[in-house]
């Protein structure tokens, strides 16, 4: 406990040595000093390359991703978008060999800076995932809770059950479970998981929140409640969303970002972003056009 | 059907068997050859293997005649694959029978409560000995098991290039080691200290220990290795570090799998003999120290009432079958133990 602590003290130094807009600010403000203020951070890429090993997977992203907004990442398969997605938590570099150039700024602080620590990092930047992945071993309390527990936060029982009645509500999920919040997660319906899971995400409160396909493993009833809950959600954090669904994004997402290879075994690039609206009405590239209206892909 | 239809032949026979066929063929096979049996003066044996020969016969015309060939192989197939393991079974059976009937006489409670101390030739008991194997077996899981879930964890979670390599190949050296040479390791071991001669209870848990590691580090590795990847990364994603993922995630999900690794590989050395023989020497009186002096066990125990009767030697004789049903039944109780854990706590693990 005293450990983090003082490494995390040791990072903020270093941090705001380094540039004057420190990202990890303390005191946080409280939960509901931020629902009215709702001030999230955002993210910019700059001239990311990212690889595995010697294979060049990403080519020269620069991006502006912006606070309390969602960005949806669209693509065919294997052009690129989790790998670009999983880089924006460094959860890329968990793969042996993989590793990222350029830089990535979270409010203008780089992420990829030999100062950061990645775990760290991860706090501030929460991920949900393709398939609902809550804890086998823990109850739907302790999933919710889990990002409070497994880093031993010391916190008294009435402040935890507040934090998990809150990010379920949050989740849209506190009404289903309530009755039940002791039982093992694992009898939650796939789409009552994945919102567990994005409460678990949220519960302690990132700025950004990563999603990477949330809805695929879903039928379409609970994946418009996820999409509702993505709406809710952008009012807290920045949300970042990669999808294969298209009319997922256009009703999801304010900007689109377009991710396209030349061909198999090239790198992917982002080749356009804008306005969600745009890019489905009116693109500027001739690529996007021929994605978003299905005539490939 | 309709008209435009074409038949398609499917089988060269469209005939099925009445659903309990092969049941019926064996009753009838079982009592034919019962009968031949009686007739001829034969053992039991002979007449399990002659039903089951006749059965097979039997269900294969029979299935041959009716529903033709593709079928009759299949039938022919899953018979024969059913009485192999039955013929498979047979030692099994036959050992537990034997264990049990000859052991019963003297698995009384004298034999469960008292030692060999002061008995010369009737009386006595195991009681000296069944303490010295769960110490001796304590000391030796006690030892193993974190050396051996550790080298898993690193072995599943941190290991990588030729440290790795080396590691896993020599866990499978270790796996090879026959039984009196460890029991031989932990005697030189010990002699480079002591001087030659020395005879501890906790020398045998050294030889049981280097034999229990390997199969400790290879199950713990399996089920390591199936906690599915997304549950790590659940928990990186959430900020936390990756020793605490390790101890706080995947530890808890492999942890009835790895509790059920340790009772086989428990039970797998309980009965081990030869490096007891030589680690632990045998005594006839209880002694719950093992380090100090000689330490009684179950296997040696066995082995020496078998091997150096007194007169009359029956008494002995019979000592050594109750002590080799109590061994089993302490063996059974452990694998019994290791399935009830895996199957109440055991987490569901989808992939």
């Amino acid at each position: 406990m005293n450990l983090t602590n003082t490494k995390k003290e040791i990072e903020m130094a270093d941090v705001e040595a380094g540039s004057s807009d420190a990202i990890l600010e303390p005191p946080k403000p409280s939960a509901e000093a931020r629902q009215v203020h709702a001030q999230a951070k955002r993210i910019d890429a700059e001239k990311l390359n990212i690889y595995y090993g010697d294979f060049l997977a990403v080519r020269d992203v620069t991006v502006s991703i912006q606070p309390n907004k969602v960005t949806a990442l669209i693509g065919s398969s294997g052009c690129g978008k989790s790998t670009f997605l999983r880089s924006l938590n460094r959860m890329h570099e968990l793969i042996d060999g993989a590793h990222v150039e350029g830089k990535v700024l979270l409010d203008g602080t780089d992420i990829y800076a030999p100062s950061m620590d990645p775990v760290l990092v991860r706090q501030q930047i929460g991920m949900v995932f393709q398939q609902p992945n809550p804890f086998p071993t823990m109850s739907i309390y302790e999933n919710t809770a889990a990002g409070l527990r497994l880093n031993r936060k010391k916190m008294k029982k009435v402040e935890m059950d507040t934090i998990v009645e809150k990010s379920l509500r949050g989740a849209h999920l506190w009404e289903e479970v309530k009755d039940r919040l002791n039982k093992p997660a694992s009898g939650l319906s796939g789409g009552q998981q994945q919102r567990l899971c994005i409460a678990r995400a949220t519960a302690i409160e990132p700025e950004v929140l990563l999603m990477d396909e949330p809805c695929s493993a879903l039928d379409p009833i609970a994946t418009l409640a996820i999409e509702d809950l993505i709406n809710e959600l952008k009012k807290r954090f920045t949300i970042v969303i990669v999808t294969h669904n298209m009319q997922q994004a256009a009703r999801a997402s304010d900007y689109t970002g377009f991710f396209n290879i030349e061909k198999s075994g090239d790198p992917g690039v982002l080749i356009e972003i804008d306005d969600t609206e745009k890019i489905f009405s009116n693109p500027s590239l001739k690529e996007t056009e021929d994605y978003v209206s299905g005539r490939f892909g | 059907m309709s008209g435009s239809a074409v038949s398609v032949p499917l089988g060269d026979n469209s005939g099925v068997l009445p659903r309990r066929a092969t049941l019926i063929v064996f009753a009838a096979s079982a009592i034919a050859s019962a009968l031949i049996s009686l007739a001829l003066g034969l053992s039991p044996f002979v007449w399990l293997l002659f039903t089951g020969l006749i059965g097979l016969a039997g269900i294969t015309v029979w299935s041959l005649a009716v529903e033709g060939r593709r079928r009759a192989l299949d039938r022919v197939m899953s018979v024969a694959i059913m009485e192999v393991f039955v013929l498979a079974m047979v030692p099994l059976l036959s050992l537990i029978y034997t264990v049990v009937s000859k052991g019963l006489a003297r698995f009384d409670s004298e034999f469960l409560t008292s030692s060999m101390r002061g008995v010369l030739a009737e009386g006595g008991g195991a009681l000296h000995a069944a303490l010295g194997t769960f110490i001796i077996t304590a000391v030796a899981t006690v030892a193993a098991v974190p050396v051996g879930v550790l080298a898993a964890i690193y072995l599943v979670e941190y290991g990588k290039g030729r440290l790795k390599r080396s590691i896993t190949f020599f866990v499978d050296v270790m796996m090879g080691i026959p039984s009196i040479v460890a029991g031989l390791f932990a005697f030189a071991l010990f002699a480079i200290f002591f001087g030659p001669g020395i005879r501890l209870g906790v020398m045998g848990s050294v030889a049981l220990a280097v034999l229990m590691i390997p199969i400790v580090i290879r199950s713990a590795e399996e089920m390591l290795r199936v906690v599915p990847n997304a549950l790590r990364e659940a928990s990186y994603a959430l900020g936390v570090p990756k020793w605490l993922t390790v101890l706080r995630v995947v530890l808890p999900t492999a942890l009835a799998g790895i509790v059920t690794g340790v009772m086989l590989a428990v039970a797998r050395v309980i009965g081990e003999t030869a490096p007891l023989l030589i680690t632990t020497g045998s005594t006839t009186s209880t002694n719950l120290n093992p380090f100090d002096g000689r330490m009684a066990n179950l296997p040696v125990y066995v082995y020496q009432q078998y091997k150096f009767p007194g007169v009359p030697p029956e008494p002995y004789i019979e000592r050594a079958w109750a002590g080799a049903l109590l061994l089993i039944v302490i063996v059974m109780v452990l694998f019994l133990a290791a399935r009830l854990i895996a199957r109440r706590y055991g987490v569901e693990i989808r992939r």
